[in-house]
């Protein structure tokens, strides 16, 4: 996919490329005006060219669907309500857009249970985002997934809010 | 119904490269093990007299608080030995301060240590000054001596004496490497305590855990073991990978342990003579919650298939896994009894945590705790007679009760008190606290009664206690 929109560009600074080289072998003064120079696309194109994060990556994911790469669970559950429904959608119409895209949803738990149930609760999280993914037509082969049980809490206070935060499945495209 | 299939390559042959070694995150290994010699000691006159004492404890009640007078240890000569700088004699002296820490640490004994006792001659460990001690209080009289042989091997002896009756209970003596000058100080610790209290002794044991540094949302979780007394530290993992919840083999050749070496959570055979691992079961899904079988032949695991948690058996020559359960719920943990016939665990099958038994093949499986609350990580006593378990009623409590659910005993009131493992002996239970809000842990320990609780010292932040049979 990368390939199709540089070519215009490529183009465009072979023919700049072959009229600087021509010019620098003209050792004659030019007996006409130059012709339009083909190097004035060149430079838009340049500019069009995507200075932000790049397709694959996770900021270019963050950027598109927004707040939608984490969905939140209620205490001990895994269940997908309709807000994670909402934000599933998103991430699904994305990976669509971008079929090339293999991607790993983190399952994980907030601090309030065990350890050894904690890491069975985020995997059973983590399949529970990655099954609607599927039934909303993402390939399961793109889908990895992992849990971290509690072992890795993003809101490090120990209140309901920040057991919130930290109930989650958070998908993280793999490069 | 009972899905079984094959694990591939268990214990199959390793690399040996350090460099290998790096890349799955091991340290360098122990390289130890082996038993202590059992050697005979000087008579002091009668043989000791058989049978238990008027005053062993075998309820639950509140033990006795036995005044123990432990004086340095004597020694023939002092002589340089490896295991003290300062020679034999001074050693005598650390062995007494090892078996009074040793005593004090569990709330049964009043001990008094060498630092504020006077010192036995060589002569006087099989022939006590009574008079000089019968002043002082304590009923129980500990001597001993060490001597260095030629071979460098230390001799250590141990005598237990009751003061009022004037005479010898116990004795017994070991032969040791310098090094392990230690195991000799616990071993004479549980001779006392064995002797003292009618209960099967736990000093000369060892723990593995989890060490933990770093911030809360950071944490560095390393696989390390240490004596009972938490000496003889070390780390067997560097901490690129998280590890957790690791498991002494009986016979403490092997560690099984969750690794997140190659980025999935799985359940590696860490063998400590070799300092090499294996994985548990040769599969692409996540592997959890490792146990070993009382007689160390089989291995139970917690498998995610498709996010549903259920439990296996493996043997631990590898081949066919046996599935034990099979509920569309959380299915985890699980514990022997001690004759290996049944295994109790968690399931949240019924809409939360809570503990069931069910025979060692998987049949006959049923629920046995319905007080309010939850019941996690249970874990049956070596001594059979009790279920420890995590206690989920808001806050973590470590609990205990019957392997039929009843007769529910709350242990402990930390705000997330979790992972209860017992001690050799049955008596201890051995957990780990976290803080509120800083995500702190270290190792706790509580005996049967409630009342004697201690924090054990760790170098680190710690979780996940295990400990070992006693050793051999």
């Amino acid at each position: 996919m990368n390939s199709i929109p540089q070519t215009p560009l490529r183009t465009a600074i072979l023919v700049a490329a072959s009229a600087t080289t021509l010019a620098a072998c003209s050792k004659e003064p030019p007996e006409e005006l130059p012709p339009p120079p083909a190097p004035v696309e060149a430079p838009a194109e340049t500019t069009a060219q995507p200075s932000g994060p790049v397709v694959g990556s996770q900021q270019h994911f963050e950027n598109a669907v927004g707040s939608s790469t984490t969905i939140y669970f209620d205490t001990d559950r895994f269940n997908i309500d309709s807000s994670d429904a909402a934000a599933l959608q998103e991430q699904a119409q994305y990976f669509a857009q971008f079929p090339q895209l293999t991607f790993t949803i983190e399952g994980h738990a907030d601090e309030r249970g065990t350890r050894e149930y904690n890491l069975a609760l985020g995997e059973r999280r983590a399949n529970a985002a990655k099954n609607y993914l599927v039934s909303l037509g993402v390939g399961t082969d793109r889908i990895r997934t992992i849990s971290y049980g509690k072992e890795r809490p993003v809101a490090l206070a120990s209140n309901e809010a920040a057991w919130a935060q930290n109930r989650r499945a958070a998908s993280v495209i793999i490069n | 119904m009972k899905t079984t299939f094959f694990a591939l390559s268990l214990f199959a042959a390793a690399c040996s490269s350090a460099a290998f070694a790096q890349s799955e995150d091991l340290g360098e290994p122990l390289g130890e093990g082996g038993t202590v010699e059992t050697t005979g000691v000087e008579a002091s006159g009668e043989q000791a007299e058989e049978g238990g004492l008027t005053f062993t404890v075998t309820d639950e009640s509140d033990w006795a608080d036995i005044g123990v007078a432990i004086p340095a240890f004597a020694t023939d000569r002092d002589q340089p030995t490896p295991a003290n700088a300062s020679g034999t004699e001074a050693l005598g002296r650390e062995v007494a301060r090892v078996i009074t820490a040793n005593l004090r640490n569990n709330g049964l004994f009043k001990p008094v240590g060498p630092d504020s006792l006077p010192q036995p001659s060589f002569g006087q460990i099989t022939a006590p000054s009574w008079g000089s001690w019968s002043g002082r209080g304590a009923e129980m009289l500990v001597h001993g001596y060490v001597r260095a042989r030629d071979d460098n091997r230390l001799v250590v002896g141990c005598y237990l004496y009751d003061v009022a009756l004037q005479d010898e209970l116990v004795r017994e003596g070991w032969v040791v490497p310098p090094a392990d000058w230690r195991r000799a100080a616990h071993k004479c610790s549980d001779l006392i305590y064995a002797r003292l209290t009618g209960e099967n002794p736990f000093f000369d044991s060892r723990i593995a855990y989890i060490a933990e540094t770093g911030p809360k949302d950071k944490r560095v979780k390393r696989l390390a073991v240490m004596d009972s007394d938490g000496a003889n530290h070390r780390f067997l993992t560097l901490g690129s990978a998280t590890a957790l919840t690791p498991r002494y083999s009986p016979d403490y050749s092997k560690i099984m342990y969750l690794s997140y070496v190659d980025g999935n959570p799985r359940i590696y055979v860490y063998d400590i003579g070799s300092g090499q691992q294996q994985l548990v079961t040769e599969n692409s899904n996540p592997t959890l919650a490792p146990r070993w079988s009382p007689d160390g032949r089989h291995i139970l695991f917690s498998m995610a298939v498709a996010g549903n948690t259920d439990i296996y058996r493996v043997p631990v020559t590898g081949g066919q896994v046996t599935r034990l359960t099979d509920t569309p719920g959380i299915d985890i943990g699980g514990s022997y009894s001690p004759d290996g016939s049944r295994i109790v665990f968690e399931s949240d099958r019924s809409g939360s945590q809570q503990c069931y038994v069910m025979n060692a093949d998987g049949s006959n499986q049923r629920r046995i705790t319905f007080f309010g609350g939850r019941c996690a990580t249970p874990e049956w006593s070596p001594r059979g007679d009790q279920i420890a378990f995590t206690r989920i009623a808001g806050d973590f409590n470590v609990s205990v009760m019957s392997p039929n659910g009843r007769n529910l005993r709350v242990l402990t009131n930390g705000w997330q008190d979790e992972a209860p493992t017992w001690a050799p002996n049955g008596r201890i239970i051995q957990f780990f606290r976290t803080e509120r809000n800083t995500g702190r842990s270290g190792l706790w320990q509580v005996d049967l009664t409630g009342r004697n609780e201690r924090r054990l010292p760790t170098p680190v932040d710690a979780s996940d206690p295990a400990w070992g049979p006693i050793r051999p």
